[in-house]
């Protein structure tokens, strides 16, 4: 027996591959640690949602509808069906183009498979207007585990868009891939907490066909990178309070290669009034640096020219509240804009942009 | 022998796995609605949505992962 069967050689390089990758113990800790408490997924309900934005010249309303069933309490499928119809005469239609109308509809289905602390979902999704399309998958795997206290997921989503400009032959595609990584934590009776990360690349056309940028005050083609990764990274706790009510927190931090910084703060409480009611009112505040090639007017031609106020230097702050019974829901956003470096050319040299928005919507759930 | 009556409870403290903490019959304030955000599935994608579209940044929102733009 001087040499080892050929299968007992495979053996040994598997379990040497395997042993090598030190994340696969974990998933298999996760895994082995987590039969103790069954998890369980998503109640069986249907929403039906219509909701409506405002500002800054734009007007996008339209009807969502979600439905979720389960079936031998081990298959939840799910559908939705989402329209924005949209209005626009925004500042950089009017000083740049000339007002449009659209239609997006965005069609989803999923289904979401449990297997004793595991939860597997796939969805499909198609978003579609006269110059934009979108097609991705989702793939998601949540793990209880810690007698329930700890719940990872493990998230992977690719997404095929198609740009186009309406009225010419230009087409051009974009590739995207998510991963998400997350932790939820059970810290007392009363207070859970979660952390999750998502990186997203996209390859492809990046920019928008519209859109111009300035060199000295002449309107020149946008010219972006063909490559973008992004970092986000939250933390999130929601903790009970003993009269009927909640306060939830949350901090994200996110940075891309286009030199991106963004932080966003969120503030919301919710408490119960006359038993079914739940009155909430919220605060988010949200602030970014602007993209490395992102200039308000360029001194002169470089290879990457953005204008796209997106992608400068700004906040927003919303205040907002809610109120619903479970069934019926309604709930209203203040929001308020204010561009650093982002000019509004009706304005003159030195007018810098800045406007308010209405948003709100109104839904209606229903359990079976 | 100082140091080993410091360090061996260290080390058996090491040794012990935590235990759950939180036991099931203790989280019936965690699984009441008022806890739940976003409140309801629509809701938080919609305002996900308004906001990814008008800001820079991306990912890791609590309403989980959306699909299409609707950015031109």
């Amino acid at each position: 027996m001087g040499h080892p069967a050929p299968v007992q050689e495979v053996a040994v390089a598997v379990i040497k591959a395997w042993s090598s990758m030190w994340w696969s113990w974990l998933l298999l800790g996760v895994f082995l640690t987590g039969a103790v408490l069954g998890a369980v997924l998503p109640d069986d309900r249907a929403e039906a949602m219509y909701h409506y934005y405002e500002g800054g010249g734009v007007d996008v309303s339209g009807p969502a509808v979600l439905v979720r069933r389960s079936f031998e309490d081990q298959v939840s499928l799910s559908g939705s069906y989402y329209v924005d119809t949209i209005s626009s005469a925004s500042v950089d239609v009017v000083t740049g183009g000339s007002p449009y109308t659209d239609k997006r509809s965005e069609y989803g289905l999923g289904m979401d498979y449990l297997y004793g602390n595991t939860t597997m979902g796939l969805n499909l999704g198609l978003s579609e207007e006269s110059d934009y399309r979108s097609e991705s998958y989702h793939l998601n795997v949540s793990q209880e585990f810690f007698a329930g206290m700890s719940t990872l997921n493990l998230g992977y989503s690719r997404s095929d868009d198609t740009v186009s400009r309406n009225g010419t032959d230009f087409s051009a595609g974009i590739n995207r891939h998510h991963f998400r990584l997350g932790l939820s934590q059970i810290i007392s009776p009363k207070l859970m907490m979660s952390l999750d990360y998502e990186g997203i690349t996209d390859d492809g056309y990046l920019s928008n066909p519209y859109r111009s940028a300035r060199i000295l005050g002449a309107a020149v083609p946008e010219r972006y990178p063909g490559a973008r990764t992004s970092n986000a990274l939250a933390l999130r706790g929601v903790q009970y309070l003993e009269h009927g009510a909640s306060v939830a927190l949350g901090y994200r931090y996110f940075e891309d290669t286009w030199g991106v910084r963004g932080h966003t703060y969120e503030l919301e409480y919710r408490q119960y009034y006359r038993d079914d009611w739940q009155l909430g009112g919220h605060y988010r505040y949200y602030g970014q640096s602007a993209a490395s090639f992102y200039q308000d007017d360029f001194d002169t031609e470089y290879n990457y020219m953005a204008r796209d106020k997106e992608l400068s230097s700004f906040n927003d702050q919303s205040l907002g509240f809610s109120i619903t019974d479970g069934r019926f829901g309604f709930s209203y956003d203040y929001v308020m804009y204010d561009y650093k470096n982002f000019s509004d050319l009706r304005l003159g040299k030195s007018g810098l942009y800045s406007f308010n928005s209405n948003v709100l919507q109104m839904s209606y759930a229903m359990k079976f | 022998m100082r140091y080993a009556m410091i360090l061996l409870p260290l080390v058996l403290w090491g040794c012990t796995a935590p235990e759950p903490w939180v036991k099931p019959y203790e989280r019936g304030y965690l699984a009441d609605p008022i806890m739940q955000y976003p409140a309801t599935t629509l809701g938080g994608r919609y305002r996900e949505h308004v906001n990814e579209v008008r800001e820079g940044s991306r990912g890791a929102s609590s309403a989980g992962a959306g699909g299409g733009c609707g950015c031109n």
